[in-house]
């Protein structure tokens, strides 16, 4: 083994995101791979906003790559960028210990508990797009927030019964305190040093200027409404087609139809960067993608994942 | 006498819902003991960020014994209604009742009903879940494996544990027997989340306080406010520096920290260019900070104090160079955002108004300001400004809302227009007016001095208030979303603390003539009645304002009953002047005279059937009349007509001491003329003359509203 490689989570991105993954592995959850879709944050994976649904306990954890079209920077601001990380973890329901778990994975991860003043600031989340809210914070450290640290209430439309806790590492801002270092594209992604070290910026900024081209630039609106109002349009028939002949059988096609969802979701968001979307128009779509999360989560609710008996 | 000592320790509770909730648990607790009869010597609620806490001290140990006596049926009563009373009073069999002998009724039975009061903590045991359980958050939630179930407890935050405990000082107190949801009250709690995260065992009050200071929490909201209000401003001292005190910042600040400990952070001079409120607001918002003044100066300094809620193991150096971080960064965005906005001008701005929402029903904000812009020019005329400086302000005042400074940070609107105005080196009046023509924002702001500001302030509140009366979103009771009140406080505090003259009626008439120009039609504009109905919301405004100056509002409601009072600044010198007459003798003798003859008029138009409501036939008085009447007939006409000139003229105390010209004769009159004379002509014409004499008061005032 190199020894120019340090995997310790000060050290490298991808150590934080290790000790994270074993961290909660060790707790009981599933680890899983990032959604295959573009996703604005990573409550959006169906790991986290169907599973939410329904009685059955479920409690895993995830790296989801998150888009946010309109926060590119071409690659110049040295904080933030359309293309980020989330650490994601949702446990259903919450333990009662569950802020106690998350400080002790912030001192997996090298937060020294006695230097640094930790707080949890009142932020009730709401996502309008998938008809969801919770209550709980933003968790500070030395004033920066690192997490976020939910309690869902409600999910596509429905009460959650019972509730989930989700916390949501913001993985660039984390490593870069834990790195001390003052732009995201300094941060040592492998923990090599020399001509062995890769850095963040050799990872991701030309993708962060292409992007932020496209995002503001190029992306083809024709073409993004149009892919709107198709995965609108499948999102429909595949609730439709997959929908149960009677009260007792169950629904057939609800994950498929969720991707179509998430599919108009990130379009919207990419329309919205465009500028080609008004404001009073915003909403109506807002709207839109919040009636599709509804008939998901209605459907959701129908299957064995759901919490459906056979 | 025993105390209750109740905690009720949670995961962290927002900063600013723990004052109103500790007042909460104290009237909530309190108040079902009194029902319940059980007085106490005091009580006092305390909150942290992780507890609510509640002492009440002197409550009896048991409640009072009650005893009732309840009638029966007389002897020999009917089985049914025998039965009947048995079992409403509790009784198994006659022999328990008592029998009782009535002279009229004769006997009958009698039960009398005896309950011992109840031991207080069994009441306690009863009343605590109950308020638990209803305890009125403003947004609570379920958690846990509980919530799978519907009915499961809900709280701000979870409900971690309880502690509740019962008893005289010197013995050990009981626990109060209860538990919600699977917490079970009891003594045990925990102090600081890190500095002391052991269990803590407590007792009572006093010892439950001691133990918390041990453990590093300050149970005291007041008290942590205070310690940082001081170790604020004793580290600012020590550097040269003042602090900038803020009492909002202060109150939340001290609802995030158990222990707080304050540092003071500096960042690079260089951000300074940035203009001080936007230093402050990024500062305050974000980090929830305190900024400094160099001492002796309104200059910002490069550093500020945050307030920490752990005694670190290096002193603070690395929570100080955290936070220096951040700060660093957000001041960065803000001065990216300051350059940004710099660059285009405001002037260039406006287009982008058209795609903000005022009010569905009201436009765009684009469309407002084309609306303002004529109204904002017809009162800078009425006012005598410069129409010029007012137009120009008119269509700036709303460009910064587009800015990205405003868009981070919305209280700096006003604020942030105003600087780039000066930047791109606008007249200081216009420069001023789109800062100031926000104000007065509330009832201890201050008013534009600025006659183009005053101007834009008007036409801004009123096109508000115009706008939203037309569209019927009046404030109703507490509701009041749009400020509506607040707006027309200002308009009138703008008039009468400027002492304009102006003519509100015609004002509101322009601006909904301006509205219908630029927008749409709205239900409430076809009664066209909206408008008075908003005028006499702004002379309920002015009875408030003036009430609240020391004003008699008898004498407010005498000058607003004469008919088209919308000049508010005439109002107030008429209720001036008219406050003054009635402190001098004349003053209190022609209000004597005044309300003997309404007195006279009221009870003979009531027994005539008829009002006297006309004039008195002058050549009946000259010819027949007595002398005094004759004198008085004459007096009426010459201080009416005076009266009256001089209100044409706003000359209110010229108008009084016209009336004051009345004493003598009206005495004179009532001394020596018999009204009801047996003569019906000279009867009804008397009538008629103290008819005269309530019409000439009217130019002043409606006399019959004064008191005493």
């Amino acid at each position: 083994m190199s020894s120019a490689i340090d995997l310790a989570p000060r050290t490298s991105f991808q150590g934080l995101i290790l000790t994270l993954q074993n961290f909660w592995a060790a707790q009981g959850c599933v680890i899983l791979q990032p959604y295959d879709m573009e996703v604005g944050a990573g409550t959006f994976h169906p790991a986290t906003t169907l599973r939410a649904l329904g009685p059955k306990p479920w409690k895993a954890a995830y790296v989801q790559p998150s888009r946010r079209p309109k926060d590119g920077r071409y690659g110049e601001n040295p904080n933030r960028l359309q293309h980020y990380y989330q650490f994601q973890v949702i446990l259903k329901p919450n333990p009662p210990n569950l802020q106690e778990l998350y400080l002790a994975s912030l001192d997996a991860i090298g937060v020294d508990l006695e230097l640094h003043d930790i707080r949890f600031v009142e932020d009730d989340w709401e996502s309008p797009t998938l008809g969801a809210w919770g209550l709980g914070w933003e968790c500070w450290c030395d004033g920066m927030e690192v997490s976020q640290f939910t309690y869902f209430q409600q999910v596509a439309g429905f009460e959650c019964a019972p509730v989930a806790g989700e916390l949501t590492y913001g993985l660039e801002r984390l490593a870069m305190y834990v790195q001390g270092v003052e732009n995201v594209y300094d941060l040592n992604f492998n923990g090599g040093e020399g001509d062995e070290k890769v850095s963040y910026g050799d990872v991701f900024l030309q993708a962060e200027q292409e992007y932020s081209r496209h995002n503001f630039e190029a992306a083809d609106t024709a073409m993004l409404f149009r892919q709107f109002t198709d995965a609108e349009k499948a999102c429909r028939s595949y609730l439709e087609a997959g929908a149960p002949a009677s009260e007792t059988e169950r629904h057939l096609m609800a994950q498929p139809a969720y991707d179509q969802c998430i599919k108009a979701s990130h379009v919207f968001n990419l329309l919205d960067a465009r500028g080609v979307i008004s404001v009073t128009e915003r909403q109506s779509y807002i709207l839109r993608v919040r009636e599709l999360a509804k008939a998901c989560g209605a459907a959701w609710l129908k299957t064995a994942g759901g919490g459906m008996a056979a | 006498m025993p105390d209750l000592l109740l905690e009720l320790r949670s995961e962290e509770i927002p900063a600013r819902m723990q004052r109103r909730a500790a007042d909460d648990l104290r009237k909530l607790v309190t108040d079902a003991l009194v029902e319940r009869g059980f007085l106490y010597e005091g009580a006092k609620a305390f909150a942290t960020p992780r507890r609510l806490a509640l002492h009440i001290a002197g409550l009896p140990a048991r409640g009072q014994d009650v005893r009732e006596e309840r009638k029966g049926p007389r002897v020999g009563a009917p089985e049914g209604a025998v039965q009947g009373f048995l079992k409403s009073a509790g009784l198994n069999s006659l022999d328990e009742a008592t029998i009782v002998t009535d002279p009229k009724k004769g006997e009958f039975y009698v039960a009398v009903i005896e309950r011992p009061g109840l031991p207080t903590l069994d009441v306690l045991a009863e009343i605590l879940p109950q308020i638990i359980r209803s305890f009125p958050w403003p947004k609570s939630m379920r958690w846990g494996a509980a919530s799978a179930k519907s009915g499961s407890l809900r709280w701000v935050r979870p409900l971690q544990s309880i502690v509740a405990t019962f008893g005289p000082e010197t013995e050990t107190p009981d626990v109060v027997p209860f538990s919600i949801d699977g917490i079970e009250a009891g003594t045990t709690t925990y102090g600081h989340r890190f500095l002391s995260p052991g269990p803590i065992e407590v007792r009572r009050f006093d010892d439950y306080v001691q133990a918390l200071e041990r453990a590093h929490v300050v149970l005291d909201t007041d008290r942590r406010k205070d310690i940082i209000l001081h170790d604020a401003r004793d580290l600012a001292f020590a550097r040269g520096l003042d602090l900038v005190e803020d009492e909002g910042l202060l109150e939340e600040v001290a609802g995030l920290v158990e222990w707080p400990v304050v540092l003071l952070g500096t960042f690079d001079e260089a951000f300074l260019e940035i203009p001080a409120e936007a230093v402050r607001a990024t500062i305050r918002a974000n980090q929830k900070c305190f900024v400094l003044r160099k001492s002796g100066s309104e200059e910002l300094a490069p550093a500020f104090i945050l307030t920490s809620n752990l005694v670190a193991s290096d002193g603070g150096l690395a929570i100080t160079a955290g936070n220096e971080r951040v700060v660093r960064a957000r001041l960065s965005d803000a001065r990216f955002f300051f350059e940004t906005d710099k660059a285009v001008k405001l002037e260039d701005r406006l287009p982008k108004l058209d795609s903000i929402v005022f009010h569905e029903k009201l436009g765009t904000q684009g469309e407002r300001v084309k609306g303002l812009v004529s109204l904002a020019r017809n009162v800078a005329s009425h006012i005598g400004a410069d129409l010029g400086l007012v137009e120009i302000a008119t269509r700036l005042a709303k460009a910064d809302l587009v800015t990205e400074m405003v868009g981070e940070f919305p209280e700096l609107q006003g604020f942030m227009g105003r600087c780039y105005a000066e930047l791109q080196g606008e007249d200081p009046s216009v420069s001023a007016a789109i800062e100031e023509h926000y104000k007065p924002v509330g009832p201890s702001d201050r008013v534009p001095i600025d006659l183009v500001s005053v101007a834009v302030a008007l036409a801004d509140k009123i096109d508000t208030l115009v706008g939203f009366w037309a569209i019927d979103e009046k404030p109703t009771g507490s509701k009041d979303p749009y400020a509506l009140r607040r707006a027309a406080l200002g308009v009138t505090r703008i008039i009468v603390e400027r002492q304009l003259s102006l003519k509100l009626r015609s004002v509101l008439e322009d601006a909904d003539f301006f509205l219908s120009e630029e927008r749409v039609a709205a239900p409430a504009r076809e009664e066209n009645e909206y408008l008075s109905d908003l005028l006499s919301f702004f002379a309920d405004r002015l009875k408030v304002y003036l009430r609240d100056q020391g004003a008699r509002h008898d004498l407010i409601d005498a000058v607003f009953a004469l008919p088209g009072q919308d000049d508010l600044l005439m109002v107030v010198r008429r209720v001036e002047a008219l406050g003054q007459f009635l402190d001098t003798e004349d003053g209190k003798n022609l209000l004597a005279g005044y309300k003997r003859a309404a007195n006279i008029l009221r009870i003979e138009e009531k027994k005539d059937g008829r009002s006297y409501e006309a004039e008195p036939d002058r050549a009946l008085i000259a010819q027949s009349g007595e002398p005094e009447e004759r004198a008085l007939s004459e007096a009426l006409v010459t201080a009416r007509e005076a009266a009256s000139a001089a209100v044409a003229a706003e000359d209110f105390s010229g108008a009084m001491r016209a009336l004051s010209t009345l004493r003598v004769p009206v005495d004179a009159f009532f001394e020596k003329v018999t009204v009801n004379s047996d003569d019906p002509r000279l009867r009804e014409n008397r009538l008629y003359l103290l008819n005269a004499l309530r019409a000439a008061t009217r130019e002043v005032a409606d006399f019959s509203k004064i008191e005493g």
